[in-house]
């Protein structure tokens, strides 16, 4: 079970009764649970989720339903994925800088 | 020949037209990108969380079960596909993307119930980590259990606003603040239209009741000037009714001005669009039963016209109906007659709403040059002015040209609204003047191998 460390953006509320799944963010061990998806995972383990292209800092995603683009991260397979909407999966290695190209 | 009949969105207008079309028969594809259906108000939490419906949903409970319902029910009835974006649309084509891999769907008709997002104004601060919508703060809550923060400020002008924090406290959430932009005199103003709708405007009077009774107080006329932290949210300024600034220490901030339809399909296939004055934005021009422009091309639900829920489960069977009556198939005059007078009732609620819940657009033409206008591409204000005044930019597809407004990942789905309240400013016109920014595929990023194989396949098919 996590508790969110401290300096997590989030507060889980409930829902605490759920398998746990090892993940890695930036190469550090992360235990999220099974149905989190990712940007929450991202954000019970710290407040930043990527930063700007434009150095105007930090970002940590907006809607949360897949229409802002503030959230995309990349998997240590070379994917881009978009956090508020790619569930977790056991062994899934995230990295919040660098990686490849993605239109649009 | 039987129609294939392809509607894009599982929300409750979706479903019910799914419903409608497969009673009559026809075995409609409902394509959504979620995992399932549901829609926005409806969504469902992933398999492994408990909640029961009361828990998740409030009083509308009863109606997340019914929606649910329904489409359990439709088993093989409908072709499904979930987790399935539609990210471009070529004549009576689809193109979709589904676990990293494209496929082209043609279709006879279409009915389109996407849905709607947030309308926001950015302010100084908005990009920090720690500030959400209030949409995007009730996904957190309803979707993952989570709050977006420790003390959370709520602020805009939305029926979302008194709804979210009530949510927040009632989950135990910490609430920092309660800022409505909108002054108290317009709320009573709206009262008789509100409560017209006997239990939809009497759940936000609940609301708010409920917040003052935990000692939470709802406050009206009041102004966000700017959201301040160096990496995250530490606190909001506020301008209170009286003229005094206040500052809230909080560590999230919930914001929303309203809803915008999410049309970039409609548009990409050509459909007439009109300006709605009411709630300055521009929306697909229809025959309020579902018809755009362009022939076997229909809209419903938010995505049409921001009338909430009920009126989306209307609209989406309205639609369906419209559908086969297009094809030639019987269809039953009573009910339609029905569904046309309960949409008409839920107009004057929604007219009630936009009084309720003013869009303070003022706020978007005046904010400061150097706040960063659009998020994606960090183009500020005085950069968008910049491009009217010195280069002569005369609407919003200029100015995007000329300075990257509205052109990175999100499309101006954020920033739309408000840039085109400041191009509007700096060419002293009325919005509409302003003119609509127009969208092209794909209309959500898609890796470029995908955009390869797709055109692909148009190639060969063509
Ligand atoms: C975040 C959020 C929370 C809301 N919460 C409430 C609430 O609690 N109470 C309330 O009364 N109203 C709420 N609303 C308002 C909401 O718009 C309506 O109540 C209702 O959900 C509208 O139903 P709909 O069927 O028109 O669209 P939606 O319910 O929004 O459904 C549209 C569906 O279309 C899908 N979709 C859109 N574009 C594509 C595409 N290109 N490819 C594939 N799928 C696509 C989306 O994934 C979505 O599931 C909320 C709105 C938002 C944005
Ligand atoms: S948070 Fe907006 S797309 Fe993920």
């Amino acid at each position: 079970m996590t508790t969110p460390a401290e300096g997590g953006q989030l507060r889980r509320l409930g829902e605490w009764d759920r398998p746990s799944i090892r993940i890695s963010i930036d190469g550090a061990d992360c235990d999220a649970l099974e149905g989190d998806v990712l940007l929450s995972a991202l954000l019970l383990a710290g407040r930043r989720v990527r930063d700007s292209e434009f150095g105007d800092g930090p970002r940590a995603g907006f809607c949360w339903m897949g229409a802002c683009q503030d959230c995309w991260v990349w998997l240590s397979d070379g994917r881009r994925v978009r956090a508020c909407t790619t569930p977790v999966e056991p062994k899934m290695a995230v990295l919040t800088r660098a990686g490849e190209t993605v239109v649009g | 020949m039987v129609e294939r009949v392809v509607i894009v969105g599982a929300g409750p207008a979706g479903v019910r037209a799914a419903q409608t079309l497969a009673a009559a028969g026809l075995r409609p594809t409902l394509l959504d990108e979620a995992p399932a259906t549901g829609g926005q108000i409806y969504r469902r939490q992933p398999a492994p969380f408990r909640r029961p419906y009361k828990t998740l949903y409030g009083f509308d409970a009863a109606k997340a079960r019914q929606v649910h319902t329904a489409f359990d029910g439709l088993d093989g009835a409908v072709d499904h596909r979930a987790r399935t974006l539609v990210w471009s649309l070529e004549g009576q084509r689809l193109c979709l993307m589904h676990e990293g891999g494209t496929e082209n769907l043609s279709f006879d008709r279409l009915i389109l119930a996407t849905g709607a997002m947030d309308r926001v104004i950015p302010l100084p601060g908005w990009t920090l980590p720690g500030v959400y919508t209030l949409g995007g703060a009730q996904v957190a809550l309803k979707h993952q259990a989570c709050a977006i923060g420790e003390r959370t400020c709520f602020v805009g002008s939305s029926p979302l606003l008194p709804y979210v924090a009530y949510q927040y406290a009632r989950a135990g959430a910490g609430v920092a603040g309660i800022i409505d932009t909108t002054p108290r005199a317009d709320k009573l103003r709206a009262l008789p239209d509100l409560l017209a709708a006997a239990g939809t405007g009497a759940k936000g009077l609940y609301y708010m009741g409920w917040l003052a009774s935990r000692g939470l107080r709802y406050r009206h006329a009041g102004i966000p000037i700017r959201i301040e932290g160096e990496s995250h949210v530490t606190g909001v300024v506020v301008r209170m009714a009286g003229g005094r600034e206040r500052h809230i220490a909080c560590d999230a901030v919930a914001i929303g001005y309203g809803l915008k339809c999410e049309h970039q399909l409609a548009d990409l296939a050509g459909c007439d669009f009109r300006f709605d004055s009411s709630n300055r934005q521009w929306v697909v021009a229809q025959d309020g039963v579902g018809r755009t422009s362009v022939a076997g091309i229909y809209v419903a639900g938010d995505g049409a016209v921001i009338r909430g829920a009920d009126a989306a489960e209307l609209a989406g069977e309205r639609a369906a109906l419209t559908v086969l009556e297009d094809i030639g198939r019987p269809v039953d005059r009573a009910r339609v007659q029905k569904i046309d007078r309960r949409i008409a009732g839920i107009d004057r609620f929604r007219r009630g709403l936009e009084t309720a819940f003013a869009y303070p657009h003022h706020l978007a033409r005046d904010m400061a040059d150097h706040v960063i206008l659009c998020r994606c591409e960090a183009v500020t204000a005085g950069e968008v002015r910049h491009a009217v005044t010195q280069l002569g930019a005369h609407d919003i597809n200029r100015a995007k040209a000329f300075c990257r407004v509205g052109m990175g990942r999100c499309q101006g789905r954020v920033c739309g609204p408000a840039a085109a309240e400041v191009i509007a400013g700096a060419l002293q016109r009325p919005i509409e003047a302003a003119g609509r920014l127009r969208g092209q595929a794909p209309i959500k990023p898609v890796p470029i191998s995908a955009l390869a194989d797709a055109a692909a396949d148009l190639t060969v098919a063509a």
